[in-house]
């Protein structure tokens, strides 16, 4: 009989859970209520005691100072209308676990397997009648049914003796009669195949099943088979094994494919994969350039990208996306994302220590208006989430989210893009060895460490390959635990500086099967145990056991003499680890069951035999326009609105969630200037406490530019990554990129007429990519892409524009040496590096007037490259001030920001401002020009500045002054706008202040 | 041979910041280890082998069932291996023999909760807590701190004011009762409290972030050994820690470093 603890606020405490909610039905759903209370419910079934339960309740489960607590009855009284929120059965439920946790220590007895602790929300409404909008309040706003269960009661249906009646989610497991692995004849016709991969949502092609069906049937296969007790079918853990294996996201198909490109003049041209001819060879390229001042240690070959960072210690980064689960469920999309590419890190090498977090969002406005088609989460609701999963995944885990932005389209709303970042720091040298290099050997065993395996996350390989769609299968959301994670990741550290293994990978997606898959790719095979493996709660199939992406789960090759050390010191860091199998060299991906074989399937064919996909590309200049609307006549209300547009506006409200400090090593912070709220254009990290040197990451993003051309697109993102970490003080001879594509179909299909076009801007941004990595001498060292990024319900379709983020990490020599983008001093000369043409198109200045534009910003590396040295020269020197860069909306914003952001005002001239031709005033002040940098220096360093800048685009365009205003004159000197910095600011924080 | 300060820092479950914590201690002249708290319950460490325990910021248990709630149940109540004194045992001997015990963050929402501060009667019961911010949030910002120089607490002797960071979501200081916050202004337990511009206490967000009652962001025991407080000053030894390093001029060493230079020194003149 299970018991329910019921634990609500004592009279007078103030529940500020309730009044969050209670304000967010306000603002959000435009629902004014009377009072939101909430309680918390565990629900415990286990065998204890009454003394025992009473001792948890009391102790663990409730505070005393604050709390009441009833056992069996309710503590619910004087509502309206009650909510009752919890998980559904087999998802984590992480309070839940540690209740069951706090019990044990009581106790000191293990809960029985099928004993657990459910924890569920009550929320109280009082001012509300209606149970129809009771069930959008529950639906809409506090819970997702796709995890979670709710029941609603009215105060009349509420019965005071009982209360909400006991649910206990225990996964209920059916008993399977038969067979535990079914098999498949692919004997079939060619829509017969098509339907088997259709209805198990394998997300395999046509060409891909014939393939599959072509192995099969080779001669010699069945005697191959019979040997270890399979037949002439496929088991479905073969099946399953490859659609993992061969699914986009695992074998980035698209970016591997064939590509017949004709450009606009019909000039045709084949590219034998696009990861291949651009991105790899964009690197190999730029290090042959760098020769021995070559960076670069491990380059895409691993989970994460490894560069040298000094002699002793090497940098880590990767980042990641996480958009189709974000979409279902944008709380445990997001925060499985961080915590996901958290595990890229320990998995690199011998594995890494996590120092910092970079988080980058795309999503709709989140005051959208108009409905939205089934299906889609509005994009408050995304935002809201997805923040406080990348909040919960940060901060708990003791990571710092140190460098982000938000980029805001129409468009996200069908699908809303979560990259996720993590940079960790590894030693050169471990046991004598390349501390970024690892090999499993044969005869080591496999061994499974961190959580269980249960049904969460099956299909989330798969399912990412496709475009979300009414079927979208509810088991690829899950919900991370950073907690189970960080126990896990104190024992790895300490087992790799033990010696205790050779090789280390991540859980992600696809599960074991792509671990264990990948890991024996060194040795040439291997022997699972599926049996092995522990389970959340029984009855799991071994084709699930074998894709499971649950999370929280590493997979080591551990050698036979230490296998009993490692198991031990998990066991003492109370972390599960388990041998399940060996790493051979037969040459087959071999997986048992209870001593049976449900899988063999060679590793050639698994690895190597996906056929080439063959992408038709035809690129075409569109006819578009520049927009002729006349100057308008108060450009002061102009840089006002921009300041308060979404991609401009400020961030603080998330920034301010995340713990931007944990390890005490972020020197240059997101927010700076003079009371802590400016942008910071990039951040610096201190890894090392005895080392002055310093980590600088930044990023750049725009989309709004794809419309117009992706080949720009991707210059301007990289020069903007490049500028932004420069302003702060980064070496740009010591700089590597990671390139995050997120694309919209691009694939020729029934459902994607227009992919040819897709597929072009996918290879101009390409050959943009290599083209500008190449001249800024920057290597690429990992990335990814997401490739399915649509909305397709019906005849709805909604593709996100092709958007690539560009991070970039690097290093400054001494963080003492870096800057921040605030005006310092009165009297400070401001110059505008870099010089101003009429690119508008694209821009927010643009957007504002309802325009896209045509002339898009173009970015000239070699000139851009010797600002960038030149500014390092400068910052080295001790010249500068202060350093922003100039990017949405140009130097109006630039000005504003800095002004703001230091406390002072500024009064510039644009006939100072160097331009290629003669403009129109506003389009100097809100032109998008790239390479651009806004630069303070006091009055002293005048002759030096000038005269590092000798031959280069420097303008000295005014000054800091001492009264509160921005003051800009036109080309004929007189003032243009006269704006208090006060109110500047006020535009500029006001619209996501609420957020 | 000079006697060396031993500080220890309990990592483990959840907690986050030993290694800055640690390094803290180092640089104020103790000898610092990082122990896990498996090594802790396994017997291989003991508590008493230290003059100074340091809990440092985190989430244990991912403050699942409230903020250090379930660690602040696991020290009560875990066994430790080969029938050793258990880790509660450990900490009352460590306690009743005058060593030192710093708990920031989530380590002073541990020390509360397990009735360790303020400690006014003679046993270790619940008589505050720590709870969830007035605005419902975490939030990381910098706080300016007044320090009450009329108070016990050994950390702070000789400081009048403090600026740390504070990066919690639930760090609102409540008692059980009037009494008990009038029992603790009058001993001068309220040892930090947040203030404004002109170091005047304040109840105003954001100077005071969380609601704290009286504006209460850390305490001490009577006794001033034991020391809780929600800002974190291991985040402040260096002058580039500072939001504002590049435009003002600041002394090589961070604020918050004092608060273990204190310690260290207190621990040379009366342990040793």
């Amino acid at each position: 009989m299970p018991w329910r603890i019921v634990v609500g606020l004592k009279e007078g405490v103030k529940d500020a859970r309730g009044e969050r909610v209670q304000h967010e039905l306000r603002e959000h759903l435009g629902i004014e209520l009377q009072s939101v209370r909430t309680l918390d419910v565990y629900t415990v079934d286990a065998a204890l005691s009454d003394q025992e339960l009473d001792q948890a309740a009391a102790g663990p489960f409730s505070d005393p100072v604050i709390q009441d607590y009833v056992i069996n009855r309710p503590l619910a009284k004087d509502f309206d209308v009650l909510i009752e929120v919890g998980f559904r059965p087999g998802v984590t439920d992480n309070p839940g676990r540690t209740a069951k946790e706090a019990v044990q220590y009581l106790t000191g007895r293990p809960f029985r397997p099928e004993e657990g602790v459910y924890t569920s929300t009550q929320y109280l409404f009082k001012g509300l009648q209606d149970k129809a909008l009771a069930e959008k309040i529950a639906g809409d706003f506090l819970a997702n049914k796709l995890i979670q269960r709710w029941d609603i009661l009215t105060a009349e249906e509420f019965d005071g003796a009982v209360g909400v009646p006991v649910t206990v989610p225990r996964v209920q497991t059916t008993d399977h009669s038969g067979p535990l692995t079914r098999t498949i004849d692919l004997d079939l016709s060619d829509e017969e195949l098509l339907q088997i991969s259709r209805q198990g949502m394998l997300a395999l092609n046509l060409e891909e099943m014939r393939r599959i069906q072509q192995h099969m049937a080779a001669p010699g296969r069945l005697d191959e088979r019979r040997a270890v007790g399979l037949g002439r079918e496929l088991t479905d853990v073969e099946l399953e094994a490859l659609a993992q294996t061969w699914s986009e996201h695992c074998k980035h198909k698209i970016f591997s494919a064939r590509i017949e490109y004709e450009d606009e003049q019909g000039r045709r041209e084949v590219i034998d994969s696009l990861f291949k001819s651009y991105i790899v060879a964009a690197t190999a390229k730029v290090r042959e350039n760098l020769g021995d001042r070559d960076f670069c240690l491990s380059v895409f070959k691993d989970n994460a990208g490894v560069i040298a960072f000094n002699a002793d210690w090497s940098l880590v980064f990767k980042v990641e996306t996480h958009n189709s689960p974000s979409a279902l469920d944008p709380y445990g999309g997001a925060l499985t994302g961080i915590v996901g590419v958290n595990r890229d890190g320990m998995g690199t090498g011998m594995g890494a220590r996590l120092i910092f977090n970079t988080d980058v969002f795309c999503f709709a406005s989140p005051f959208l208006t108009r409905d939205l088609p089934p299906r889609l989460l509005h994009p408050r609701r995304i935002f809201e989430g997805v923040v406080e999963g990348v909040e919960h995944g940060g901060n708990k885990s003791g990571i710092p989210t140190i460098n982000g932005s938000i980029v805001f389209d129409e468009r996200f709303a069908g699908k809303p893009l979560v990259y996720c970042g993590t940079a960790s720091f590894m030693p050169r040298l471990l046991h004598g060895r390349p501390g970024h290099e690892k090999k499993a050997q044969v005869g080591d065993h496999i061994v499974m460490t961190g959580g269980r395996i249960g049904k969460d996350g099956i299909h989330g390989a798969t399912f990412s390959s496709e475009e979300l769609h009414e079927g979208s299968p509810v088991t690829a959301v899950q919900i991370g635990d950073p907690i189970t994670q960080r126990k896990m990741f104190d024992f790895l550290l300490i087992a790799r500086d033990r010696g205790l293994y050779n090789s280390i990978t991540d859980n992600g997606a696809g599960g074991l099967s792509s671990s264990v898959g990948e890991m024996a790719e060194d040795t040439g095979g291997f022997e699972l145990h599926l049996d092995r493996a522990p389970l959340k709660y029984p009855g799991l199939r071994p084709w699930e056991i074998l894709i499971s992406e649950a999370q929280e789960r590493m997979t080591l090759a551990v050698p036979p003499e230490k296998l009993n050390e490692f198991i031990s010191l998990a066991r003492e860091m109370d972390v599960e680890a388990s041998d399940l199998g060996r790493f051979t060299a037969s040459g087959y991906f071999h997986c048992l069951y209870a001593g049976e074989t449900v899988c063999y399937l060679s590793m050639d064919f698994i690895h190597a035999g996906v056929p080439q996909m063959v992408i038709p590309a035809k690129w075409e200049v569109k006819p578009l326009s520049e927009p002729d609307f006349p100057q308008p006549d108060n450009l002061g209300q102009e840089l006002e609105r921009l300041l308060g547009r979404l991609n401009i506006c400020s961030k603080e409200s998330v920034v301010r969630r995340y713990d931007h400090e944990v390890q005490a090593g972020t020197v240059i912070k997101p927010l700076v200037g003079v009371v802590n709220d400016g942008p910071s254009d990039a951040a610096v990290f201190r890894p090392l406490f005895d080392s002055f040197e310093g980590v600088v990451v930044a990023h750049g993003i725009c989309p709004s530019y794809s419309d117009i051309d992706t080949y720009h697109m991707m210059a301007c993102a990289i020069d903007e990554g490049l500028r932004n970490y420069v302003a702060v003080g980064g070496n740009i001879d010591h700089v590597a990129g990671l390139d995050n594509f997120c694309w919209c179909d691009p694939v020729l299909s029934d459902r994607t007429p227009d992919g040819p076009y897709k597929a072009a801007q996918l290879v101009r941004a390409n050959q943009a990519l290599y083209d500008y990595c190449v001249a800024f001498g920057v290597p690429l060292i990992s990335g990814k892409d997401s490739m399915k990024n649509d909305y397709q319900i019906g005849d709805q379709k909604i593709s996100i524009p092709p958007t690539v983020l560009f991070s970039v990490i690097g290093k400054i020599e001494d963080i003492r040496s870096a800057q921040t983008m605030d005006v310092k001093r009165p009297g400070d000369l401001i110059y505008l590096l870099g010089t101003t043409a009429d690119e508008l198109g694209g821009s927010e200045y643009y957007a504002q007037h309802g325009s896209l534009g045509a002339k898009v910003p173009k970015v000239d590396a070699s000139t851009a490259l010797k600002r960038y040295r030149t500014l390092n020269a400068a910052q080295d020197q001790g010249l500068i001030a202060s350093c922003h860069d100039l990017s949405d909306g140009g130097l109006g914003v630039a000005l504003a920001e800095s002004a703001f952001a230091g406390g002072y005002g500024a009064e510039v001239s644009l006939a100072a401002v160097e331009t290629f031709e003669p403009l129109r005033a506003d389009r100097v002040l809100f032109s998008e020009s790239q390479s651009r940098l806004l630069v303070t220096v006091a009055p002293h360093h005048r002759d030096a500045f000038e005269a590092l800048f000798a031959g280069q685009s420097c303008s000295h365009i005014g000054q800091v002054s001492e009264s509160p205003e921005l003051i800009i004159k036109d080309l004929g000197g007189e003032p243009l706008v006269r704006a208090s910095i006060t109110a500047l600011k006020s535009a500029w924080q006001t619209p996501l202040r609420e957020m | 041979m000079k006697k060396c300060v031993k500080a220890v820092v309990i990592a483990g479950n959840g907690t986050n910041c030993e290694r800055e914590v640690a390094h803290a201690c180092r640089l104020a002249g103790a000898e610092a280890d990082i122990v896990h708290i498996a090594d802790l319950l396994a017997g291989k460490v003991r508590l008493l082998d230290y003059h100074f325990l340091n809990l440092a910021g985190g989430f244990l248990d991912g403050d699942d069932l409230g903020s250090a709630k379930a660690g602040a149940n696991r020290l009560m109540y875990a066994r430790v291996a080969a029938g050793q004194a258990s880790l509660a045992d450990q900490l009352k001997d460590f306690i009743e023999q005058g060593r030192l015990v710093m708990g920031v963050c989530n380590g002073f929402q541990l020390m509360i909760k397990m009735g360790l501060l303020p400690r006014l009667g003679q046993d270790f019961s619940q008589s505050c807590t720590l709870t969830f911010n007035e605005k419902g949030r975490f939030e990381d910002r910098w706080c300016r701190l007044k320090v009450d120089h009329e108070s016990p607490c050994v950390y702070t002797r000789g400081l009048e004011h403090l600026y740390l960071p504070v990066r919690h979501g639930e760090g609102k200081f409540v008692t059980r009762s009037a009494e008990i916050l009038t029992e603790l202004e009058d001993l001068h337990l309220g040892v930090l409290k947040y203030a404004d511009a002109d170091l005047q206490v304040t109840m105003a967000y954001p100077d005071n972030p969380n609601g704290s009652h009286n504006s209460i962001a850390g305490i001490c025991d009577p006794s001033g050994r034991l020391f809780g407080l929600m800002p974190h000053p291991e985040a402040f030894i260096h002058r580039t820690h500072h939001p504002r390093w590049t435009r003002e001029d600041l002394p090589e060493e961070g604020m918050g470093l004092a608060l273990y230079r204190n310690a260290v020194e207190f621990i040379r003149n009366q342990l040793l």
